[in-house]
Formats: C-alpha cells, structure tokens, sequence
C-alpha cells in the first residue's frame, strides 16, 4: 500500500511541476515526472511478492500462480519509448522557442491570447 | 477469416507505407510527395468505402493481428461505427491532400509535411479500426505526436508556443488515458476492448470504473476539446498550416475525442445516467461558451477554432442523450461538421495564400477577385448555420428534436441559441472578408490554383449533397449501422466475441 502511496506522490509532484513552474524545461521535467509515475503504477500493478520471472522451463515445474505478469513490462517498454518520442519533441520545440524569444519563462511567452 | 477483414490493417499500412516511402525518397524526387500523399489517402478512402459495402455484407468483422487469436492477441474490429468513421476521416484526409499539392508550395520542406500528415493519418485510423485498448493508446499517440510537429510546422513565434502549449496538455491527457487502462486493465486482466466489457459485466465495475470513468473523461475530453479542457485549441488549430487546421478540426479531435470516448463509454464500462448526463452537459457548456468567444475573434482562424469547441458540443450532447435519435444526430453532426469545418478552414488558408492575412478586418470585396473561395465560403457558412436544405440544417435538427424527445426541453433551447448565434459569426465573416466594396490592397489578389480551388469544391458539394444521407435506403447503409453499434451498448462484447470463434 505504502508504495501506492509514494507513487501517487509522485504522480502529484509531477502534476504540481506542469501546473505551478513558469520555466519550460521544468514543465517537461514535471510532464516526465507524471509518465515515469504511470510506468511505475503499471509495473506495481503486475507486482506480485516473491514473484519469479515468468519462464516456462522443461526441468524445473514452476507454478503460473508464482510467476509475475509480464504484460505490463511489455506495455511499460512501449510506453517508454513513446514517452521517449513526446519529450525529445516537447525538448526540440522549448529549444526553437528560446531562440526566438530569448527565454524560458512561459509569462513572457505570451503572443497568443484571446 | 472473412473476405475483407484485411481492409483494417490495410487502412493503417498505406499511409504508414506512404509516410515511410515520403521520408525515404520524397526529398531526392521532386513531386513525389504530392503523388505519394494523394495516392496513399486516396487507398485509404478507397478501402474505407470498400469497407461500408463488408459492414452491410458480412456485419461486424473481426481480424486476428498476425494470427494470434483474440482475445490474447490483437483485434482490430470494423463494425458500422468504424466504418462510419474511416470514411469521414480518410475523405477529408483525402481532399486536405490535394489542397495541400498547391497550398504547401508556401513552406520549404514539402516532403517533411507530407510524411507528419500520413503518419497522423495512420495514427487516426488505427485508433479507430483497432479492438484493444493499449492499441488505442498507442495510436492514439502516434497521431497525437504526428499532429505537435504539425502545428510547429511554420516554426515562427507563434506556431512554437502553441505548439508547446499543446503538446503538454497533449501529453497529459495522454498519461491519464494510460493510467485509466492500466486500473482497468488491473481489474479485468485483459486489453481486448470486447473481453474487458464482458469482464465488467460479470464482475461488476465498482469504484474503479468511476475512477476510471473520470480519467478518460478528462484524457479523451482534452482531446475533443469539450469545454474545461478546451484551452489548446484555439491557439493550436490556428496555428497549423490550413490544411493541418482543416485535419485538426476536422477529424483529428473527432476521432481521438468523440470517437474514443464514446466507443469506450457504450461499449467497453457501457453507459450510465450519470456519465450520459454529464457528457450532456459537458456538450451544452462547450456549444454556448464556444459560440460567444467565437463571435468576438478577428483572426479569421481562431473564430473558427471556437466555432469547432461549439459545434463539437452539438456532437457530444446528441451522443450523451443516449436516445438511438439522439446518436444517430449527433454521429450524422460529427460528419458535416467534418465537411464544412474543413471547408472553411480551407477557404481561410485560401485567403491567406492570396493575401497573406488572417485579420478580418483588413480584408474586405473578396468575393469579387475570389469568386470560388467566396461562393465556397458561402456555402460552408450556411452549412455551419444549419439553413435548410444545407447539410448542417437536419443534423443540427435531428439533435434538437431528439433533445426535445427525451425531455430535455432546456438543452433543446440551448442548441437553438448558439444555433442563431452561430449564423451570426459566420454572417460576420461573410460580411468582413467577402463582402462589400473591395479594400485597395487587395486589387491585384489572383484566385488560388486549380488543385486547392478543387478540393473546396468538392467539399461545398458534399455540404450540399450532405442531407442526402438520410435518404431511406442510404440511411440505413451507412448512418444507422453506426448508431446502432453505440445504441447496442455492451452488447458490443457478445457480437465481437462470437466473431473470434
């Protein structure tokens, strides 16, 4: 449960980093902080305690009961590498945007309103 | 496996193949872009018509993705919605392809565009052929990543910022649509959309379909920009190249928002009062907000990017009213606001390639040097107003009347005020930019080249030919298998299930 809760904590920390920072990396590092938050949620779902890697093997009979869910690592990896994706993009746009504006601060980077 | 069950991984491979040829060779060969654009969305569309006639034919079809049987492997699933929605999108994707041939001359690196534009194509048919749920994610995110880099395709200050601002809360509503697959699929383990309803229903869904219901209320609702959750828009769909802005509002948000949302509200969690009340009002809010911010613009693309959070509102209170009517309206909506919301997001990209300017009041007597932008425009307008016999009118008719029907005599009342509010803003834009005596500026403005003028035409013709859908016969060919997939609600599980066998 305890680690439920830290997840979820963490989950918060990154939300309040999009919310509440005004610089633009530190946006992304918040956008990251809530992905890796998921991931982790994800793989605790498929935790299981004293949990094997789940290998079939003709010598040695381990029960499927014992063995931990590999799907979430499957889908984590995927999420992963699209995470991967989203951010190198969010990084590419924050670096163009500096050199147009000079700046990193999202309250000087208002031409947009209405 | 049945006769033409590979039209849906065929609807993801052809623009993925066309986006992959585009990058390989598309810089070497000059006009290949263009070639591979049109063509591949042109398969697409073909497929998708091919697969309304399946639909009719063989009813729900399910494909094994590389042979491993669902539910343990991948499904994608073509029933009537999905067909429904393949041929909206890859229509529209179409004609934005060959407006694009033209329009695109404007920006250097033609090949870049047309290699982001088929992979978000790709990406939003994939989102709506597939059966499984982290599927969905992931194609989800495909189109979602391909349509950031679009909207910063001009790369000057503005397209940056919004591009920015919506690629965050892009990302967001990403990770909360993640989170709710991951408690859902922690409580059925299963990712097929057919199996996990069946598990709801057997076990009962409890507080984690509430949660989860509220994750991807707010994760899918970002995506349709319903109003809380609607503030990107208007900055990202105007920044965009027009005919990106015209794929944006036109099926982009459709497709991931509405599509998604209410596939897994009907037919995987299956749809409660609460959430179809919700979603009703959600629709209300952003019709009426929408329509009044859209009304003071005079970017002529940002009034119509409130117009898009408002009539995405019409959709989503037809949808959530739940009534077969009320489905089919809103789904018949969801189609002409396709149509007629890319037609002016065209005719505005039209203007702006002849004058350069989006600043309504600096334009002014277009109609005369422009005289198919201005009669294309025109009609687009009446459509978006819902004048009859214009497309817009009997969609925007059947939501009312259904609204009426299932005693919600207030909503009903509502969507004919932003109705009447919605001819004025486009009065407004006829008065402005085409209308009235011609500002000296604009003397030596030339009408736009042949393939962008047929894009828009043919566009205005199916504003007009629109209405024909209900025709007996056609309706039930097309529109109603549609709604019927969402009226059968979990129901959904059964007929898939029985398809795997």
């Amino acid at each position: 449960m305890a680690l439920y809760l830290l997840c979820l904590v963490l989950f918060s920390v990154g939300v309040y980093g999009i919310l509440a920072r005004r610089n633009m990396i530190k946006i992304i590092i918040g956008v990251i902080v809530v992905e890796y938050a998921v991931n982790l949620f994800f793989i605790l779902v498929a935790y299981k305690k004293d949990g094997r890697s789940p290998i079939f093997s003709p010598d040695a009979d381990i029960p499927v009961q014992s063995m931990v869910d590999p799907l979430p690592q499957a889908l984590v990896l995927t999420a992963i590498v699209i995470g991967l994706a989203t951010t190198a993009l969010m990084v590419a746009i924050a670096m163009r945007i500096y050199e147009k504006y000079g700046t990193f601060d999202i309250a000087e980077i208002r031409e947009l309103r209405g | 496996m049945t006769p033409g069950s590979a039209i849906m991984p065929l609807c993801v491979a052809v623009p993925l193949g066309g986006a992959f040829l585009t990058a390989l060779l598309g810089r070497q060969i000059p006009r290949l872009p263009d070639l591979l654009g049109a063509l591949a969305t042109l398969g697409a569309l073909l497929l998708s018509v091919w697969s309304v006639h399946v639909v009719n034919v063989y009813g729900t079809v399910v494909y094994a993705l590389g042979g491993w049987q669902p539910p343990i492997g991948i499904a994608m699933v073509l029933d009537g919605l999905t067909a429904f929605m393949l041929v909206t999108v890859n229509l529209i994707a179409f004609l934005v392809a060959v407006f694009s041939i033209d329009y695109m001359e404007r920006f250097t690196d033609k090949w870049l565009f047309y290699t982001l534009f088929l992979l978000m194509v790709a990406g939003i048919n994939g989102v709506v052929v597939t059966g499984d749920l982290f599927n969905l994610f992931v194609f989800l995110e495909v189109a979602s990543v391909a349509s950031y880099a679009l909207v910063a395709f001009g790369t000057e200050k503005q397209e940056l910022e919004a591009a920015f601002k919506y690629a965050v809360m892009g990302t967001v509503a990403s990770l909360f649509v993640l989170l709710g697959i991951v408690l859902l699929y922690s409580h059925t383990s299963t990712l097929n959309m057919a199996d996990m309803a069946r598990e709801l229903a057997h076990k009962g869904g409890g507080n984690v379909t509430l949660l989860v219901s509220v994750l991807f209320l707010m994760g899918f609702g970002l995506k349709a920009a319903v109003v809380p959750f609607h503030a990107w828009l208007p900055d990202a769909h105007p920044s965009a190249p027009a005919p990106i802005s015209a794929m944006l509002s036109g099926v982009l948000i459709k497709a991931l928002g509405v599509y998604a949302l209410c596939r897994v509200f009907y037919n995987v969690i299956g749809i409660t009062p609460e959430i179809s009340s919700i979603l009703m009002f959600l629709g209300v809010l952003s019709m009426i907000v929408g329509v009044f911010l859209a009304i003071g613009q005079w970017d002529l693309k940002r009034l119509l990017a409130y117009s898009s959070i408002s009539q995405i509102g019409y959709v989503i209170l037809g949808i959530g009213l739940g009534t077969p009517l009320g489905i089919a309206g809103g789904l018949f909506h969801l189609f002409n606001h396709s149509v007629f919301k890319s037609l002016l997001f065209l005719d505005s990209g039209a203007v702006e390639y002849s004058t350069g300017t989006r600043d309504l009041k600096k334009m002014g007597g277009l109609a005369k040097k422009m005289p198919v932008t201005g009669a294309t425009t025109l009609v687009g307008a009446i459509s978006i107003a819902g004048i009859p016999p214009f497309s817009g009118f009997w969609s925007k008719l059947i939501i009312i009347v259904a609204a009426v029907e299932a005693g919600r005599h207030w909503y009903a009342f509502w969507a004919v005020l932003a109705s009447v509010v919605t001819l004025a803003y486009v009065m407004k834009v006829m008065r402005y930019a085409f209308m009235g005596t011609l500002n000296d500026t604009w003397r030596h403005v030339k009408e736009v080249p042949f393939f962008m003028k047929v894009s828009m035409v043919s566009l205005a013709l199916l504003c007009v030919a629109g209405g024909l859908l209900l025709l007996p016969g056609l309706q039930e060919t097309f529109l109603t298998l549609a709604s019927g997939v969402l009226s059968e609600g979990t129901q959904y599980a059964a007929i898939v299930l029985s398809e795997v066998q």
